[in-house]
């Protein structure tokens, strides 16, 4: 075990020709993981759409239940802790690994922030019987009638395809949440790299590469909240 | 390769946009009616937000060729998906 505090990487790996070459090499492996991830999410987007093209109704009462006011909210956080994350790659890129060690802070506090907000929204659903398994699909029909927006009558919602709703819902900003919670454990790995001055201007790849992960997480919620809370 | 490094006032402008585009998002789909075309209009905007975020904050405009054509495919095969399911849905 290394007792040195600084513990760099000067050189690069012995399979590589040169410390940039190994970044590129590593950033480009990290962009072929952010196409999967496109891939992924895009099969949940795709059946979003088809089923809001076939009940439009049953999409606009899910949509209006939820609020919307803590779905901008949670918007908001994560593009500022989107924000800190670029700075977070600025600074270490400069040399600065106690500066980026506070962005990065800033960056998992907001995460954390958006976890609280999600744990609220959900357990306020559940509540209104809207959890669409493990025999807790109860719906609350007035609690739904009662957001709905003018123009629509909540008698023609049938419970059945509203559950349709609630199942993309749950199932998509799940594991949209799941990406956050993973997004968490990336940054105190970066915290204690941080901490032990590891990074230079020379070598930031693990840096770069959890940014990288944190604004594509940020760009899935940029789709998520207009589709689900807004229209 | 170079490495660029993004200035803490182009992140600052970064983020402002994509706050100002929240908040048009919110105006418009909350407080405007146009019916069906507040979906586009709501796509459209968050397009350019997720523009914006991979080519500053992803900092794809400073990065290499193989990056930006990794991200474009990814893109380009998930318009095809969406492509082929909305012909399949209003034409069959």
């Amino acid at each position: 075990m290394s007792t040195a505090k600084v513990d760099r990487r000067v050189d690069h790996s012995h399979h590589f020709s040169s410390m940039d070459q190994e970044h590129e090499a590593g950033k480009q492996g990290v962009w072929l993981f952010m196409a999967t991830e496109i891939m992924m999410f895009g099969g949940l987007f795709v059946g979003y759409f088809i089923y809001r093209f076939k009940y439009h109704d049953m999409y606009v009462a899910g949509g209006d239940s939820l609020n919307w006011k803590l779905g901008a909210l949670n918007t908001l956080v994560l593009l500022i802790s989107s924000f800190t994350m670029a700075q977070a790659v600025t600074e270490t890129m400069k040399g600065n690994n106690k500066k980026a060690l506070k962005l990065v802070y800033v960056t998992t506090a907001c995460a954390l922030a958006f976890l609280v907000v999600k744990y609220f929204e959900y357990t306020g659903k559940i509540a209104h019987g809207l959890f669409p398994g493990f025999d807790m699909w109860k719906p609350d029909m007035a609690y739904i009638g009662s957001h709905l927006r003018e123009g629509y009558d909540i008698a023609t919602i049938e419970a059945s395809n509203l559950r349709l709703f609630y199942v993309l819902y749950f199932a998509m900003t799940g594991l949209h949440g799941i990406h956050i919670l993973i997004g968490v454990g990336l940054m105190i790995w970066l915290m204690k790299r941080l901490k032990n001055d590891e990074f230079s201007p020379k070598y930031y790849t693990a840096v770069e590469g959890v940014g990288l992960y944190w604004h594509i997480v940020d760009i899935i919620w940029i789709f998520l909240f207009p589709l689900m809370y807004l229209i | 390769m170079s490495h660029h490094i993004v200035q803490m006032k182009t992140n600052l402008v970064t983020l402002s946009i994509l706050v100002f585009l929240t908040i048009v998002t919110v105006l418009t789909a909350k407080f405007v009616d146009l019916g069906d075309y507040n979906l586009h209009l709501a796509m459209f905007i968050a397009c350019i937000k997720a523009t914006v975020v991979l080519g500053w904050f992803m900092h794809l405009k400073y990065d290499g060729m193989m990056n930006r054509v990794i991200a474009v495919c990814g893109v380009a095969f998930l318009f095809l998906f969406v492509g082929f399911s909305y012909i399949d849905l209003f034409y069959r």
